[in-house]
């Protein structure tokens, strides 16, 4: 038992990185995917309404897949680690869309005909006056969001990235202790999502006294 | 290796019985969950504390580690204690499971939404404790909380991919098996990825069209 605890720290680290990189990738492309559905534009609208609904509507796992198996078809060869990054990431991205767009979408209308009639620019109102009161809405469901991706990092498992679930399943393999290995794996995603969890809530209350 | 469509014809007959196979286990596990989400509300609302207190680690420990891990506990796990599900059973009772603490937290807030007097009339009249939750407040709470259920289930189908991990041939590992004749993973990973985009457009209209009879009913 002693013997997989270096392998499972490993492990975790892998997760830890995976799930931080993909909620940098999934932030972006939930910031870039509201502002398209929030455009002037009717194009940019519809392709982030397709973005979203397609993403949100097929499973995660097959989106990994075509990405990863179906990639090399189309000229698309990333390894197993990047093709998890850019696959959790981009289906991440779907999920905040709606986040970030929900919390734009609930400042009162008001509030941007006050700064327009003040003088300010589309983009100063948006920037200057929406922004910042969403900002404080959005931060407790990104969490949400956030946790959620933490979770889905076990998908790369399928396309054999060696973080947690992998390990575990790796060791329930060899070991025939699946109890014992599950528990462990359990733990450490609980404790970077308890940590992770921590880190929110205190974001939110440092927004919240602004 | 360009791309090729033109093969799928010929073994649309597999994707098929995938695509059943993936209805039938994520209605089978949205059942379990629906009924498991309300036992598990009321354990968590009303079972005295030496029950409670253990069951508030099982939630936690379901709402804290991924599912594929919790699936790979309930399919290789079970083994280790004697019980050998087979591996559809097995996605199924983890899938069901890990939706039914999704749903009894949603359950919970509903029961609690439900307004006092309900109980005590319910009492009132010569109900026992548990009738009148049965017969008067828990409807009235299911009730409220079918909207998000709703979306809770149709999370629950995108997430039975996952018990192609262990070996059941639903949708995914009907096209992985396809793909590992073919070699050709894009064209069957999009089919499939159309096939429960279709599903779940359906169960949308289908949600939608609950949700509108019981707004008109209230």
């Amino acid at each position: 038992m002693q013997k997989v605890y270096p392998f499972f720290l490993e492990a975790a680290w892998v997760t830890i990185l995976l799930s931080v990189l993909t909620a940098i990738l999934g932030l972006t492309c939930g910031a870039l995917g509201a502002a398209a559905r929030l455009s002037r534009f009717w194009v940019l609208r519809f392709i982030g309404a397709a973005y979203v609904s397609l993403f949100r509507g097929t499973p995660a796992l097959i989106q990994l897949f075509i990405l990863y198996f179906g990639g090399p078809q189309i000229g698309i060869q990333l390894d197993a680690f990047e093709a998890g990054v850019i696959g959790l990431g981009v289906n991440a991205g779907a999920y905040m869309t709606e986040t970030i767009r929900g919390a734009i979408i609930s400042i009162d209308k008001g509030q941007r005909e006050a700064a327009r009639t003040l003088g300010l620019s589309q983009w100063q109102a948006m920037y200057k006056v929406i922004l910042p009161q969403s900002m404080r809405l959005m931060i407790r469901p990104l969490g949400v969001n956030i946790n959620a991706l933490i979770k889905a990092t076990a998908l790369v498992a399928a396309i054999s990235v060696v973080e947690l679930t992998y390990t575990a399943q790796r060791y329930i393999g060899s070991t025939y202790k699946p109890f014992e290995m599950f528990l462990l794996a359990g733990v450490l995603y609980m404790v970077i999502i308890y940590v992770v969890g921590k880190g929110i809530a205190w974001l939110d209350r440092k927004v919240q006294i602004t | 290796m360009g791309l090729d469509f033109s093969i799928i014809p010929k073994y649309m007959d597999v994707i098929l019985l995938g695509c059943a196979w993936t209805i039938g286990i994520t209605v089978a596990a949205a059942l379990l969950s629906f009924v498991g989400g309300i036992i598990f509300a009321v354990i968590a609302l009303y079972a005295p504390w030496i029950v409670r207190q253990p069951f508030r680690l099982i939630e936690w420990l379901f709402m804290g580690t991924p599912l594929l891990l919790q699936l790979f506990l309930i399919y290789f796990g079970l083994v280790q204690i004697g019980i050998d599900l087979p591996a559809f059973v097995a996605g199924i009772i983890g899938l069901g499971l890990h939706f039914a603490v999704y749903n009894s937290e949603l359950i919970q807030t509903a029961i609690l939404a439900v307004d006092k007097g309900q109980m005590e009339a319910a009492r009132t009249l010569g109900l026992s404790r548990a009738q009148a939750l049965r017969k008067v407040v828990i409807p009235q709470a299911v009730r409220a909380v079918i909207p998000p259920i709703g979306n809770n289930m149709i999370a629950l189908l995108k997430d039975s991919a996952l018990v192609s991990v262990i070996g059941v041939s639903e949708l995914t590992l009907s096209a992985q098996r396809v793909i590992g004749k073919t070699y050709r993973p894009f064209e069957f990973y999009m089919l499939a990825a159309a096939c429960y985009y279709v599903i779940n457009l359906c169960m949308e209209w289908v949600q939608r069209k609950i949700e509108r009879r019981i707004s008109i009913s209230r």
